[in-house]
């Protein structure tokens, strides 16, 4: 009987692993962002593209630092991430073919509602960073290399103040993506600044809410890159290309301008040349 | 907390749903994790086993080694398997990085040591009860392998049920080799892992309950397995 | 001499060469025999000479090293010094397997009582077609007949000594070996084992048997040899044993005092 159920399980084992796996190769892998992937926007727009090329978008969603990581060793087709300088970097070094502008969004400081630091309704974010460091209110920072960290240490050297001395005390870094450092900041009653997309579909806000925004230094974009197939030579290069060119055509772009999430616009359309914009 | 009771409702609703998405994930999560224990099994099995029989120099390093290993980071073991299976890796020919078999990779780096070690401590004991007489039916301690497998198989269960345990519970190692992609790769703990960062708490508590309920599952029809073998499959 | 050509029919099945069957496995002799731990002789046999004939019993007192004695003599321990030889060889794997042993404590595999026998006849090489008629006979000879299916290790201590017993005797040994078999079970039991075992003595196979029971050893032997302290003192057919020990270790023992 259990020699038999053995038996049964390997057998059982043996088609599982068969089904899945006989799939046709028409599918490029994209590495990108969590806030692509968790404020819902890739879910929205991939089928789309699908429906008209009949090409699979694999999405493989983590922090800018790493995506960019991954792309160098090749194990991606296309790169779409919100770090210019680390992109023109990426392409610079012949690992991508070319950046193009896709989209923007923005960043916004979010804050218990108690608002210790009094940033409430500011626009000028780094007078109210420097605020917030004045009074040591709680701060939680990605510290994972991500865009966002990137866009926030850039705005912690305008204000002049040292974080990094500061870490541990007042400055907390999660190390960990936007969602888990949102819980986290959400937890601690910290200051967090985040993208606005992956906010507004955050699901546990608390008593959190946008304390700070609409500063021009708060501008997020979001560039798009095909890996090098000099460099790595499997990648999908038509297949890439096909994706850029949708994604940054019109139609691709009117996609993006369409995606709300409570009648809320997240993600701006902005590539060059592209007859719809949002 | 408001939050267990939302989950609690959404939990039960998910599964009278039917949603196929939902099942979807759990089926691969079950794939996944069952064709990693069985690969490992078939691998930390006669391991083990030849760690308790054999006589060799260097016999207990190694189950000093093995028996640490039980405690690799999931982490580590999707960075190693990521690095050997990515483009740039030495295996990046085989194009499995980001598949299912990719995960079941890394899932059988982690199970096998947690196999090995207690298929080794299962099958010493049984050993020290057995070699005489095995030795004295004109058994050598090679052939005797097979013979203490079976005849510990109720308590080696309890291995394969550790490593099944550890598999289907770790998200570290699946997430880095398999990418998290949406209905290609996505299982139950990475799902569970993308709705926290989304900060859908309830949902990500809900599909935790449903994780438990695969798991007591799994546990319970072997334990039934075993009851009932070991009322009538003696023959 | 035992008519052993039954034992020839089994293994000529498996390709077991003739020659070596038909070269006796007896007298078993053992020369300055020793087993020693840490420098410490726990057994110490100067000459020992087994013939074929009727049971030998080894009789003497708590670690008298009568039990590491019957291993050297199986095989399932190497002595620190000398050798054992069967009929004038040295043992190999041939010789060993046509020998036997039933241990204190029963061991049994975790399976049913059909499939121990099952077990020690496979590991014989007996073929499939013969298995089950052969331990149909076996189970019927142990008592056994309607237990077949049922798991070994439920069965009472008695049943589980007597599968052990015809568990061994299903590969037809020409020696057998028993280590203290009888030493927890009842008298009905015991009683029931003892008959099994004359009927093996009977059927050619030579038993040599350690027990502490000196009314075992009575009812049994043929032939007795006492140890004490690692040492052979005396080895002596039965009658003379029991009415005339020549030791006074054996005097004492037999007179029912404690040995030390």
């Amino acid at each position: 009987m259990l020699r038999r159920t053995f038996l049964g399980l390997l057998t059982a084992a043996a088609v599982l692993g068969t089904v899945t796996t006989a799939k046709a190769d028409d599918f490029i892998i994209v590495q990108s962002t969590t806030s692509t992937q968790n404020s819902g926007l890739l879910d929205a727009i991939l089928p789309i593209f699908k429906e008209k090329t009949g090409i699979e978008v694999r999405v493989v969603a983590v922090g800018t630092g790493q995506a960019i990581k991954n792309a160098r060793n090749g194990d991606g087709d296309v790169l779409l991430v919100h770090a210019k300088p680390a992109e023109e970097k990426f392409v610079a070094e012949g690992w991508g073919v070319a950046r193009q502008d896709v989209m923007y969004n923005d960043f916004v400081v979010v804050g218990p509602g108690a608002d210790p630091a009094g940033v409430g309704g500011m626009t000028d974010v780094v007078t109210a960073l420097g605020k917030i460091a004045g009074s040591e209110s709680i701060f939680a920072s990605r510290g994972d290399d991500s865009g966002t960290h990137k866009a926030e240490q850039r705005l912690w050297a305008e204000t002049g103040v040292d974080v990094s001395a500061a870490s541990g005390g007042w400055y907390r870094e999660t190390g960990s993506g936007m969602g888990a450092t949102l819980n986290t900041g959400v937890g601690m009653g910290a200051y967090i600044l985040t993208d606005r997309a992956t906010w507004i579909s955050f699901g546990n806000k608390g008593s959190h809410r946008v304390l700070v925004e609409g500063d021009s230094k708060l501008f997020n974009q979001y560039g798009i890159i095909l890996v090098n197939p000099a460099k790595h030579a499997r990648v999908k290069a038509e297949a890439g290309q096909a994706f850029i060119d949708w994604l940054t055509g019109p139609e691709g772009q009117a996609a993006i301008a369409k995606f709300k999430i409570g009648g809320q616009q997240l993600f701006f359309p902005n590539a060059k040349g592209a007859g719809a914009a949002g | 907390m408001q939050d267990f009771a939302d989950s609690f409702l959404l939990a039960i609703g998910l599964i009278l749903s039917g949603d196929a998405e939902l099942w979807a994930i759990v089926l691969l999560s079950l794939r996944v994790s069952l064709t990693a224990v069985l690969v490992a099994a078939v691998i930390g099995m006669p391991l083990g086993a030849l760690l308790a029989v054999g006589r060799f120099p260097g016999k207990q390093t190694i189950i000093v080694l093995v028996n640490a290993l039980m405690g690799l980071p999931p982490v580590v073991v999707g960075l190693m398997v990521y690095l050997m299976l990515s483009n740039s890796g030495p295996l990046g020919v085989l194009q499995l990085l980001y598949t299912p078999t990719a995960m079941i990779i890394a899932q059988v780096v982690l199970v096998t040591p947690i196999i090995a070690a207690l298929t080794r401590q299962v099958i010493e004991g049984l050993d020290a009860e057995y070699a005489e007489q095995l030795r004295s039916l004109g058994i050598s301690r090679l052939d005797s392998v097979p013979t203490l497998l079976w005849d510990g198989r109720y308590a080696l269960m309890t291995a394969l049920l550790a490593g099944f345990g550890r598999a289907i519970a770790e998200v570290g190692a699946v997430i880095i080799v398999g990418g998290n992609i949406n209905h290609v790769t996505r299982v139950m703990t990475t799902t569970i892992a993308l709705e926290t960062s989304k900060g859908n708490l309830a949902l990500a508590l809900a599909l935790g309950a449903i994780l438990i309920l695969i798991a007591v599952a799994v546990n319970a029809s072997v334990s039934l397995l075993g009851t009932t073998a070991r009322q009538s499959a003696y023959a | 001499m035992h008519d052993s050509t039954t034992f020839r029919d089994v293994a000529d099945g498996v390709g077991i060469p003739t020659e070596d069957l038909d070269r006796p496995l007896l007298p078993l002799v053992a020369e300055n025999l020793a087993y020693s731990v840490d420098d410490r002789a726990l057994v110490d046999i100067r000459s020992l000479t087994l013939r074929d004939g009727g049971p030998t019993v080894i009789l003497g007192p708590n670690g008298a090293g009568k039990s590491l004695l019957l291993r050297l003599l199986h095989g399932l321990i190497e002595p620190t010094k000398g050798e054992v030889l069967f009929g004038g060889r040295p043992a190999d794997e041939t010789i060993r397997r046509r020998q036997a042993m039933v241990f204190q404590r029963p061991v049994l595999l975790r399976r049913s009582v059909a499939a121990n026998v099952d077990y020690a006849l496979k590991a014989h090489g007996v073929a499939r077609s013969e298995r089950r008629e052969r331990i149909l006979d076996l189970l019927a000879m142990g008592g056994l007949t309607d237990k077949a299916r049922q798991p070994a290790r439920t069965l009472s201590g008695g049943e589980q000594q007597r599968l052990a017993l015809v568990r061994a005797l299903a590969t037809e040994p020409d020696v057998l070996f028993l280590d203290e078999p009888t030493a927890s079970l009842y008298p009905g039991a015991i009683k029931a084992f003892e008959a099994l075992v004359r009927d093996a003595d009977r059927a050619g196979t030579k038993v040599v048997m350690v027990t502490q029971d000196i009314g075992q050893a009575r009812r049994l032997a043929d032939e007795v040899i006492f140890m004490y302290r690692g040492k052979i003192v005396e080895k002596s057919a039965a009658a003379t044993f029991f009415d005339a020990p020549a030791s006074d270790a054996a005097r004492q023992f037999v007179a029912g005092d404690l040995l030390i």
